[in-house]
């Protein structure tokens, strides 16, 4: 019997965090597919035909998201540099535990967990490295701890009646990508954006459409990839510098020139990260700090993936290469 | 299954009570041994086993030592009981409160084996002092012995100095202290691993040693080395390095070159005695060479009975065999010239060369040279040198080619791997060897001021040895011809993929090599040729053709001149020039200065052969142009076979663009096969000829090396596919039959989607505007490497990085077209290469330079 043969067919499939970048592609993609989707988040969603409003940290309101669906894709997340614990873990923990708990009891058959690969990295240059076990005392930072130990808990609730799996994009941009695109330009055109060691770090990253449709892959895919983490990327490791001077020149700022040593942005980012955080404790900032060393780290040392078994599990490949990701980001940008 | 120590199974560990017959011990003496003994695993598995390995450690090691050989056993199911003993006052054993001297040793452990019971075919494995008990337990158990295996050791110190190291601890003032009072004996031992021991091995080697009274036979064995005449184990030694001479069973020496006591000398006395025994010199290891290399698996692959390393399938030769002399034993009266150097200005006829030879190799003869002894030359190209080389032919010496493009270190490396008994060398590599110790009896080039001789530590010159020889010469017929199939040369490789490795030819194969050039660029007796290539040129009387060498610094193949060529090739009439690539590239810059006399020279060339790498065809047409009138080639091959494929410029033109440089076809008598590589560029073991098929390329000709010296498990990895040298480049043949080379085998991409040469792409970068020399290599995991370009640039960048984003944008295109996808484009002000050729980059290093730079963090220079 194939079990490919159900693939294709429509299903009922809850997508929380769709207000962001990557859950709202997933959204679309899924609807694309023929599929019913009904969003879950805290505001409302412009393009939902079928979404419940909430919290994840409500009970109440995650049990109504669940609730008549037959699928799960979770994407909902603190994000962020900033913040307390506490909340990261209310969010990223408890309402995933949450999410499962009411995904068993309202007989839902597959979840896709949308974690990260820095759940199983910390901080060492990687080069073809392999997904890796989530380990919430070593991850970096508040946010990839509680992710670690959110997809510990969700891979740990797989079963045959409920089936999990975790699918990891690295460093996803695209049009319409607050975080990362539209930081990197602005920073560029302010003459604020350095390049750490030349940007010589070779790094991976997932253009947003191969992200979305990895992630939906992961839930048509289910048979093989339950119980697996998987990360995702576009497959083509570029020079960081190379990429920023890319994503720069798509959105009409000028390359960055300056370059600063990786260690010494390393260092400036943990004194950095440290007085913003007590600035934000005093609500003297509300913003993202300028440089924190996670992101230092990420952009001065290798991240890259070995892909070979997620492209085995999940029977695809990135269709969007990172030359087509960059003149899209560039026709978006003059548009 | 519980470990006792790291890597020991608690199962080998056992204690047995072994009666005493050694002198020392008083009658009814009993003494308690620790063995480590796989023989209840093998029981277990029901597995008979074919014979058994006595390993002997020596000192301050203990059984622990051949843990690997058990674990390989134990791994592979393998039918061999290891036994490795603990000696008594070492290891686990009892401490027998007695000084036991090597003869006690040696019957102790005649002791333990009678105790054990073992019977059947014994192979003694030893180590350090180890080595000699085991022999010693070797010869006085002849009925028993199947083979014997050898690592760092000394059977006779005899005419050696002691090493300063042993002096040192068996000197009185610090004997004690340093063998037994304080572990400094152990700590310095098990300081000499390369890489260094990790510390829970360090700790087990040190588990037996952790008190002054348990090291008293550490001190015991550093005080019974019988250094001297007199010393009471002298006889007990003398016994038994003599009976070693009578051992005829299979033997094999495995040995760190690195060792500060037992260091290539013991290995060449070794070999002396038993020179039948197979020899794998690890480059770069030091005494303790099973720490440092994997000593097991080409142990039982040894014993499983690749024992001899000898060529059996050679391929038909192109005729009768014809001596390498024959050409200058037929021309005893011919007073045209043979031999001629320009600067200085020189020539001999080949009458005077043939008595010239004959004088040498009776000179030679006369201190003690031997056939079979090897006999360094460390003379530029030119008649010296080519008249040392047919004195050594003639006398069967084997001469041993290190040539200075292996840089100091590299040469230094090459000669004691090749540990020649004689060094016959010009001044600066006379000062080398005293300065480097380089082994061999030195004879320098020419005369020598007496202090100066004496500083140099010189016993002979080559104007004494012309003038005894001369004195006692009357032509060839005082010669007993050489063995056909007796070693005749030892040359080395470039070494621009690790250490070079000496490759031995006998005298069958150097005349093979003659032939076939014969054949394949028709070089008839009486042409005459321009040697800028010197294993080409140090054929010319072979072959019966003139030679002249020109006026260049043949150590930097870029000093010769257009002019100097020029004027080679008119002092000789010459019709055949060879040369190398970088020597071509200067003559093409230094074209300008030629006269209208020498561009008539050259236009008067009818063969032009450039040899030892490869050649940009666009070098190859300007070239053509210099000498209109050549056929020009270029030949494929290497140190092992020369030449193996041939092509010309039209063949090249005609030939286009394809994956990786076209060379042609096989020369006359070669054949050339491929063995595809798999997705992660494993060789298959198939020869093949499929069409566009990329492996290894495969040779099989009657010029291939006879073996690699001194390195068996290399020879047994060259001869895996019985009947062929696997060449270690990789390429393809296409519908033609031409070969295409692609690469090194240890160059290849393994990436996510396959194995990929780096040839193809690297032709692509180079045709980018603005790009000069490039390499292709991979970072990253085996199977899923990223593929990096490292690139030049003209002009040449001062600095390396990342390439700026349009020139990696042009690269990236440039080599997609190729069906590669290039994940980061690097520019370096040059890369490094190779001093033989400076043509051959170091693409393993240049990996690791690319790994470490992507990584991210300061960028240095490759």
């Amino acid at each position: 019997m194939s079990p490919s043969k159900n693939e294709d067919a429509a299903r009922r499939v809850l997508v929380t965090g769709a207000s962001g970048m990557l859950g709202g592609a997933v959204a679309q993609l899924l609807r694309d597919k023929g599929h019913h989707v009904r969003t879950f988040q805290r505001g409302s969603s412009a393009s939902a035909t079928d979404e419940v409003r909430g919290s994840l940290t409500d009970p109440q309101a995650v049990a109504a998201a669940v609730e008549s669906m037959d699928a799960v894709i979770h994407l909902a997340a603190k994000v962020s540099f900033t913040g307390a614990w506490e909340d990261f873990a209310a969010t990223n923990i408890a309402g995933t535990s949450n999410l499962l708990e009411a995904s068993k009891r309202a007989g839902i058959r597959d979840f896709v967990f949308v974690s990260s690969p820095s759940v199983a990295h910390f901080g060492d240059s990687l080069a073809g490295a392999g997904a890796g076990e989530a380990d919430p005392a070593k991850a970096h930072g508040f946010y990839a701890r509680s992710k670690a130990a959110a997809e510990l808990n969700a891979l740990g609730a797989d079963s045959p009646a409920l089936r999990v799996t975790a699918i990891r994009p690295h460093v996803v941009w695209g049009p319409g990508d607050t975080q990362l695109v539209e930081r990197v330009i602005q920073r560029a055109k302010a003459g604020r954006l350095p390049l750490l060691d030349q940007g010589a770090a070779l790094i991976d990253t997932t253009y947003i459409d191969n992200a979305a449709a990895a992630i939906v892959r992961g839930l048509e895919r289910m048979d093989h990839a339950h119980g697996r983490a998987l990360v995702v990327t576009n497959g083509e490791p570029r020079p960081v510098g190379e990429l920023i001077a890319g994503i720069c020149k798509a959105g009409g700022a000028p390359a960055p020139k300056l370059n600063v040593p990786g260690w010494l942005a390393r260092a400036a980012g943990s004194v950095i990260e440290k007085l913003w955080l007590a600035a934000g404790s005093r609500n003297l900032v509300h913003d993202e700090p300028p440089m924190t060393r996670f992101l230092a780290e990420q952009l001065s040392t290798a991240h890259w993936f070995d892909q070979r078994e997620t492209h085995e599990v999940l029977d695809w490949k990135p269709a969007v290469g990172i030359d087509e990701g960059l003149e899209k980001l560039a026709d978006h940008y003059q548009n | 299954m519980t470990e006792l120590f790291p890597g020991v199974d608690a199962i080998y560990s056992k204690y047995l009570e072994v009666p005493s017959t050694s002198q020392v011990d008083s009658p009814g003496t009993r003494h308690r041994w620790h063995v480590l003994d796989n023989n209840e695993e093998l029981k277990q598995r029901g597995i008979e086993p074919a014979g058994t390995l006595l390993c002997v450690h020596g000192n301050p090691t203990w059984s622990y030592l051949w843990r690997s050989l058990l674990n390989h056993v134990s791994e592979h199911g393998l039918p061999w009981r290891v036994v490795a003993v603990d000696q008594l006052d070492m290891g686990f054993s009892e401490r027998s409160g007695k000084f036991r001297r090597l003869a006690d040793r040696v019957n102790d452990l005649g002791d333990l084996t009678g105790a054990l019971g073992l019977t059947g075919k014994i192979t003694t494995v030893g180590h350090d002092w180890g080595g000699i008990i085991s022999l010693g337990w070797a010869v006085s158990h002849p009925d028993q012995l199947e083979n014997v295996v050898l690592t760092n050791t000394a059977i006779h110190p005899a005419g050696f100095e002691l090493p300063a190291a042993l002096k040192l601890a068996s000197h009185p003032a610090v004997h004690g202290w340093g063998t037994k009072t304080s572990p400094a004996f152990l700590q310095v031992t098990h300081s000499l691993a390369q890489p260094a021991l990790a510390p829970d091995i360090r700790k087990a080697f040190m588990a037996p040693y952790t008190n002054a009274e348990k090291r008293e036979g550490v001190a015991n064995f550093v005080a019974d080395i019988p250094f001297s005449q007199d010393h009471p184990s002298r006889p007990a030694l003398d016994e038994i390095s003599e009976a070693v001479r009578f051992l005829k069973v299979p033997a094999l020496m495995l040995w760190g070159p690195k060792d500060p006591v037992f260091s290539d000398r013991y290995l060449r006395d070794l070999m002396s005695r038993l020179p039948h025994a197979q020899v794998h010199r690890f480059e770069g290891s030091s005494h303790l060479v099973g720490e440092d290399n994997d000593i097991a698996t080409p142990i039982f692959q040894w014993l499983a009975g690749e024992k001899s390393s000898k060529n059996t399938s050679r391929a038909q030769s192109l005729g009768e065999y014809r001596p390498m002399l024959a050409e200058l034993d037929s021309r005893t009266e011919d007073q045209s010239a043979a031999v001629v150097d320009i600067n200085p200005a020189r020539s001999l006829s080949w009458a005077e060369l043939g008595q010239r030879v004959n004088a040498l190799a009776a000179g030679l003869r006369q201190i003690g040279v031997q056939a079979g002894d090897r006999v360094n030359l460390l003379v530029p190209p030119g008649i010296e040198l080519t008249t040392l080389i047919y004195a050594c032919l003639r006398l069967g010496a084997v001469i041993v080619v290190a040539d200075a493009g292996l840089g100091t270190k590299g040469m230094g490396r090459a000669i004691k791997g090749a540990g020649p008994s004689y060094l016959i060398g010009i001044d600066r590599a006379l000062t080398g060897a005293r300065l480097f110790g380089w082994p061999g009896t030195r004879i320098a080039a020419g005369d020598l001021p007496a202090a100066k001789r004496k500083l140099l530590g010189v016993a002979h010159t080559l104007p004494e040895l012309y003038e005894a020889g001369s004195q006692a010469a009357s032509g060839s017929r005082v010669f007993e011809p050489s063995d056909p199939d007796a070693d005749a040369a030892v040359l080395f490789t470039s070494g621009s993929t690790g250490p070079a490795k000496g490759v031995v030819y006998t005298h069958r194969e150097l005349a093979a090599m003659r032939d076939t050039l014969r054949e394949t660029y028709n070089l008839k007796a009486g042409s005459a040729l321009v040697a800028g290539f010197a294993p080409f040129a140090l054929l010319g009387p072979a072959l019966g053709a003139t030679s002249v060498t020109p006026d260049m610094d043949v150590t930097a193949p870029r000093t010769l001149t257009a002019a100097a060529l020029a004027d080679a090739a008119l002092a000789v009439d010459a019709t055949t020039v060879f040369a190398s690539p970088a020597a071509l590239a200067n003559v093409l810059e230094t074209q300008d200065a030629l006269n209208q006399a020498q561009r008539e020279t050259l236009e008067g060339v009818s063969l032009m052969l450039s040899a030892g790498a490869p050649i940009p065809e666009h070098l190859l047409a300007k070239v053509q142009d210099l000498v209109p009138n050549a056929r020009v080639h270029t030949p494929y091959g290497m140190t092992e076979a020369l030449p193996v494929t041939d092509i010309d410029l039209a063949g090249i033109r005609a030939a286009g663009a394809g994956n990786g440089v076209c060379v042609g076809t096989a020369v006359a008598g070669a054949t050339v096969a491929i063995a595809p590589i798999d997705a992660l560029g494993v060789a298959g073991d198939k020869p093949e000829y499929t069409p566009n098929a990329t492996g290894e390329i495969l040779v099989r000709a009657p010029h291939v090396k006879d073996r690699y010296d001194r390195l068996w498990i290399t020879e047994q990895l060259s001869v895996s596919i019985p009947g062929w040298h696997r060449t270690g480049d990789v390429g393809h043949l296409d519908e033609q039959g031409r070969l295409w080379v692609e690469g090194r085998l240890g160059h290849v991409l393994r990436t996510a989607k396959g194995a990929i040469t780096p040839v193809a792409a690297e032709h692509a970068v180079e045709s980018v505007a603005g790009a000069g020399r490039a390499a292709l290599v991979g970072v990253g995991p085996d199977g899923t490497q990223a593929a990096v370009v490292v690139m030049e640039t003209v002009p040449a960048a001062r600095k390396s990085g990342p390439a700026a984003s349009d020139l990696a944008r042009q690269v990236r295109a440039a080599v997609a077209a190729t069906g590669t996808e290039v994940a980061a484009v690097l520019v370096v002000p040059s890369l490094p290469t190779d001093i033989r050729h400076n043509s051959k980059i170091d693409r393993a290093a240049l990996a690791h330079w690319a790994a470490a730079t992507l990584a991210g963090g300061r960028i240095r220079n490759p």
